[in-house]
């Protein structure tokens, strides 16, 4: 009976896991991508892009991240009557929120590589793609892999704000439990799969850290 | 025939005149040794042939391709980017602080522009880089990364990138004082070896015995200017000017 109830329990906010898992894969594949565009736009010698992107960061990053899912999702219906799918806006919202973090931890990195790296890049006749892909981005990306993994951890632990615009996620699923069977044990199943997640998301980056250890900047 | 000529030169950085209009020549084949107490430009003539620094007055020509097209009024107007991005594979850059990529092989550092630059296959490519290896000693460590190397053996791997894209002159920028003392000799043998092939380059060095060796033409530089040129025998063994005299003085004894 017992055991029913809890095999029941893993396999309800089992189907939960799979939205907050959606969330924090789409997140990733287009934060990062983007973060690195906002990181370069951000070393722009036009003063008004960088002005923009520093206007930009410092709204993501001086606002909570609950105000900024329920101002995506609700301003476009109070502004002009539109209302739009849940899932976008929580794809929108964590997106632009992401980019801002994983933008400050690329920077970070690019302002790192020195002068030389850019200055040999350029004596050799690479152009300023070139320079960036070839010999700038994977020494970033060596450099960075530690920070993005907190940035990353954290990501999946945040999907849990989805259900702020009535997404069902992992937790919000948790929490019905709960209050519906009046039991604390839903809840210790969703910090089970958290740290399962957690763990697992470490092993890769160490495993990433290890593969690009065998070079020293 | 010039390949190098530098015309009227002047730069400053802020308020500080580094280069008060230097003029000079460097001929196919020879090698030109710049000297110079520290400060006093030498590493800012080789950054401005290189593009590395923008000038504030004069022109600099490279294998007839001029850096400055024209002065409006004293603003330089800068040469069109193919212009200067065929100057810019004529010349080639060995830093004091070798500057090699660090995630590359020994081999990737010399083959990456030869692909992506020059665009060559991959037989070609091969070829070249395993020529290169041979005449810097390198082979055994084609596959070692930067980090693994010694300080002369990664001043070697910055000549060899440089001289695989074949450029028709190298600048050497004081290539041996970031080197342990016991490790400066291999280096200069290479530089000796490139002299000796005909190599036009220009190297800026505190080496004085080794200028005395390799330099076709020296020149001696102090704030800014260029104070005496000529052979190496005329500047290192009878200087005629008292800076360059009082210079060589403190390197002799």
């Amino acid at each position: 009976m017992e055991i029913e109830k809890i095999f029941n329990t893993v396999k309800i906010l089992f189907t939960g896991l799979g939205t907050s898992i959606e969330i924090f894969i789409i997140t990733l594949i287009l934060s990062i991508p983007l973060g690195i565009f906002v990181a370069v736009l951000k070393n722009s010698k036009n003063k008004i892009i960088s002005l923009i992107i520093k206007l930009y960061i410092l709204i993501i990053r001086g606002t909570p991240m609950m105000l900024q899912i329920i101002f995506v999702y609700f301003a476009p219906y109070y502004l002009f009557k539109v209302s739009y799918d849940r899932f976008t806006a929580i794809i929108i919202a964590f997106v632009i929120n992401y980019a801002a973090y994983f933008s400050e931890i690329f920077r970070s990195g690019i302002n790192n590589i020195s002068k030389g790296q850019y200055e040999a890049s350029y004596t050799l006749g690479f152009n300023k793609c070139q320079t960036f892909l070839l010999i700038v981005l994977p020494q970033v990306i060596k450099k960075i892999l530690p920070a993005s993994s907190n940035e990353v951890i954290s990501l999946i632990k945040t999907t849990s704000l989805a259900q702020i615009i009535g997404i069902s996620e992992m937790f919000s699923l948790a929490q019905k439990q709960s209050s519906y069977s009046f039991s604390i044990f839903p809840l210790i199943v969703s910090a089970g799969y958290y740290l399962i997640l957690v763990f697992i998301i470490s092993l890769i980056f160490n495993k990433c850290e290890k593969k690009l250890d065998y070079y020293t900047m | 025939m010039n390949i190098v000529e530098v015309k009227n030169l002047k730069k400053s950085f802020g308020k500080n005149n580094v280069l008060k209009d230097v003029s000079f020549t460097v001929k196919k084949g020879e090698t030109l040794v710049i000297l110079g107490p520290s400060g006093s430009g030498k590493s800012t003539i080789l950054r401005c042939i290189n593009n590395l620094e923008k000038i504030d007055s004069g022109n600099i020509i490279i294998n007839n391709n001029e850096m400055i097209k024209e002065n409006k009024n004293g603003k330089l107007v800068y040469n069109n980017k193919k212009v200067l991005n065929n100057m810019n594979l004529d010349t080639g850059m060995v830093f004091q602080e070798f500057n090699l990529f660090p995630h590359f092989t020994v081999k990737e550092n010399i083959s990456k522009a030869l692909k992506y630059v020059l665009k060559k296959n991959k037989n070609e490519i091969e070829n070249i880089v395993n020529d290169i290896l041979k005449k810097m000693d390198l082979n055994e460590k084609a596959n070692s990364y930067p980090c693994e190397l010694s300080g002369g053996q990664k001043q070697r791997v910055g000549i060899a990138r440089c001289l695989a894209l074949n450029p028709k002159v190298i600048c050497m920028d004081e290539p041996t004082s970031s080197l342990d003392p016991e490790l400066v000799g291999e280096v200069l043998n290479v530089i000796k070896k490139l002299a000796e092939e005909k190599k036009t380059m220009i190297i800026v060095t505190h080496e004085i015995k080794f200028a005395r060796e390799v330099a076709d033409r020296v020149i001696f530089m102090a704030d800014g200017k260029i104070i005496e040129e000529g052979t190496a025998l005329e500047v290192i063994q009878n200087p005629k000017q008292p800076r360059t005299k009082q210079f060589l003085k403190r390197y002799i004894n």
